[in-house]
């Protein structure tokens, strides 16, 4: 059922231009900078010749590549995610859900599943420009692996909170300016203070995301993107849920 | 047919906020019912179809659907409801195949059944030429079906409808009429509407909901026996003195209505007041029962209640 749920909305996302637009805007904003990191290393290869312990391509071209792969999908993920819910409220269309023998749960995860399916179809064309480098180079794969992890988490936890806000509202637009409000705090929330107010950055999805990407992979790590996106889908859940009860 | 009856809907409250949408209604549905809700716009006949569909959860009350609480076990029950909301929930981006399809996988039918049911629901909606089409380019009474193909796709022992016929030609609103008098055979049906003619002409019971109470229900037999007075509206073209009519055996009570209509209470049928009327060349024009028709009966009710209050 949640898959039936699922596929639907995939479908429906690339029924739409909106996707289609996305993905390919993304691609080309993202190859220009692989291109320029791949620039900048072949300029660093004298001076890095020199070094003992000099980090290779991985560290110099995958990894800031993932990392403005991660800015630019969260500027993006609110547009992808504003119409999950918020249109099915606004066409009426909820009540097919609503009327059909499938539990709220259901129609979360279902929707949920959706956006992740297309997130993981754009971090797999992303990692293949990475990995064109092993034509040519050497690539630590493991740390490109810890890499393509997080942003797969990051960007989950992108879509979760998208789905929430978007079950808040029957405009999409609304949803989709909320949505990048509340991601880009809880990306800026880690870097605002000092150590004293340290709490922040634990709850920061960016430097959870940052650990990770730099090879450390660690279950507190995991263990926050598996959280934070179970928060927001309880929260979704039960905002489904009340919408019922007030009407 | 079974005893048990396919919904029945015990004391059931809504309220938004501090308004009371719907107030302690309770009321069933049999097997072969083809229920009429009429009600006139805010009455609450969406709120409880949206109740009854599990759109929207009661402030008080029970609902037991085919003998399963909705509340309690709304996966069971919801497996034998099929609805149709005001506005048909489609989604425009697919073609009519694709959606009917979703919509039977959401319902629980078997893989190897949903053809079959697709089929089905195809047929009796006559869909079977715009299968491919995409939603968004039908036109609107083609929409209409659509909903109503998805509400009927898994063959569910209960239908709900909202205003099936709302924005149709009458051509499509009759088609829609056969269709749920076909389907009323096999399936219970609660049709919302406030146009009168469709509950006389469809519904086998009719109940009339007026600021969020239940005001009348009834069999439509019970509509026709209430009508069934032996009281006649005769039209007369050379109508006699009043005297000479009383004076006729068969007549227990007669009124002018104005030159050429007379209210008769008859103590035998209808036929042997035409005979005398002809016999004694009254100039019979016209001769119908004199009916509390339902739209008698909506109008008395709900503006009653609306002076009351």
């Amino acid at each position: 059922m949640i898959a039936t749920i699922a596929f639907r909305e995939l479908r429906s996302m690339f029924l739409s231009p909106l996707a289609w637009a996305v993905l390919a805007v993304t691609q080309i904003i993202l190859s220009y900078y692989f291109f320029v990191y791949v620039y900048e290393f072949m300029e660093l290869q004298s001076t890095l010749a020199t070094l003992h312990n000099a980090p290779g391509a991985t560290d110099l071209i995958a990894r800031p590549t993932l990392e403005t792969a991660s800015m630019i999908l969260l500027m993006v993920t609110p547009l992808l995610s504003m119409r999950l819910i918020s249109e099915e409220l606004r066409s009426g269309t909820i009540a097919l859900l609503m009327s059909s023998p499938v539990s709220m749960t259901q129609i979360v995860l279902g929707k949920f599943a959706g956006i992740l399916m297309f997130m993981l179809a754009f971090v797999l064309i992303i990692s293949l420009m990475p990995l064109s480098l092993l034509g040519g180079t050497e690539l630590d794969l493991g740390k490109l692996a810890a890499g393509l992890v997080s942003l797969v988490l990051l960007l989950a936890s992108f879509a979760s909170v998208g789905l929430y806000i978007s079950s808040l509202t029957s405009n999409p637009i609304v949803a989709a300016v909320s949505s990048l409000g509340l991601i880009l705090f809880f990306w800026i929330i880690g870097g605002s203070f000092g150590q004293e107010y340290s709490s922040f950055t634990h709850l920061s999805l960016s430097s959870h995301f940052g650990s990770m990407l730099r090879g450390l992979v660690d279950t507190a790590d995991l263990g926050f993107f598996m959280l934070f996106i179970a928060t927001f889908l309880v929260l979704t859940i039960r905002q489904l849920d009340s919408r019922r009860l007030q009407g | 047919m079974s005893s048990q009856p396919l919904i029945s809907v015990n004391n059931l409250v809504r309220y938004y906020g501090d308004h009371c949408a719907v107030n302690d209604i309770s009321f069933e549905l049999a097997a072969g019912d083809i229920l009429g809700f009429l009600g006139p716009n805010g009455a609450g006949k969406s709120t409880t179809m949206q109740m009854l569909s599990g759109n929207l959860a009661p402030t008080r009350g029970q609902i037991m659907i085919n003998g399963v609480d909705l509340l309690d076990e709304p996966g069971a029950a919801k497996a034998a409801l099929g609805y149709l909301p005001e506005t048909p929930p489609l989604y425009k981006e697919m073609t009519v195949d694709e959606y009917l399809r979703y919509c039977a996988k959401l319902r629980r039918i078997k893989k190897s059944d949903i053809d079959d049911a697709m089929a089905l629901a195809r047929q009796r909606c006559g869909l079977e030429q715009v299968g491919r089409r995409l939603i968004a380019n039908l036109s609107k009474g083609f929409q209409q079906r659509v909903g109503i193909a998805q509400a009927i796709v898994h063959s569910p022992e209960v239908i709900i409808l909202d205003e099936p016929t709302v924005g149709l030609d009458p051509i499509q609103i009759r088609e829609i009429r056969d269709l749920v008098t076909e389907l009323g055979k096999s399936h219970g049906i609660i049709l919302s509407t406030h146009i009168l003619p469709e509950v006389e002409t469809v519904c086998n019971r009719v109940q009339i909901i007026n600021e969020g109470s239940l005001v009348y229900a009834s069999g439509m037999e019970g509509l026709l026996e209430h009508q069934a007075t032996g009281k006649y509206i005769i039209s007369l073209g050379r109508p006699p003195s009043m005297d000479e009519m009383r004076a006729a055996s068969i007549i227990d009570h007669v009124e002018q209505q104005d030159d050429e209509h007379f209210l008769v209470r008859i103590n035998t049928t209808a036929d042997k007041l035409a005979a005398l009327a002809v016999d004694n060349d009254w100039g019979l024009c016209k001769l119908f029962p004199y009916e509390h028709s339902l739209e008698h009966i909506f109008v008395n009710l709900t503006l009653s209640d609306e002076k009351s209050a």
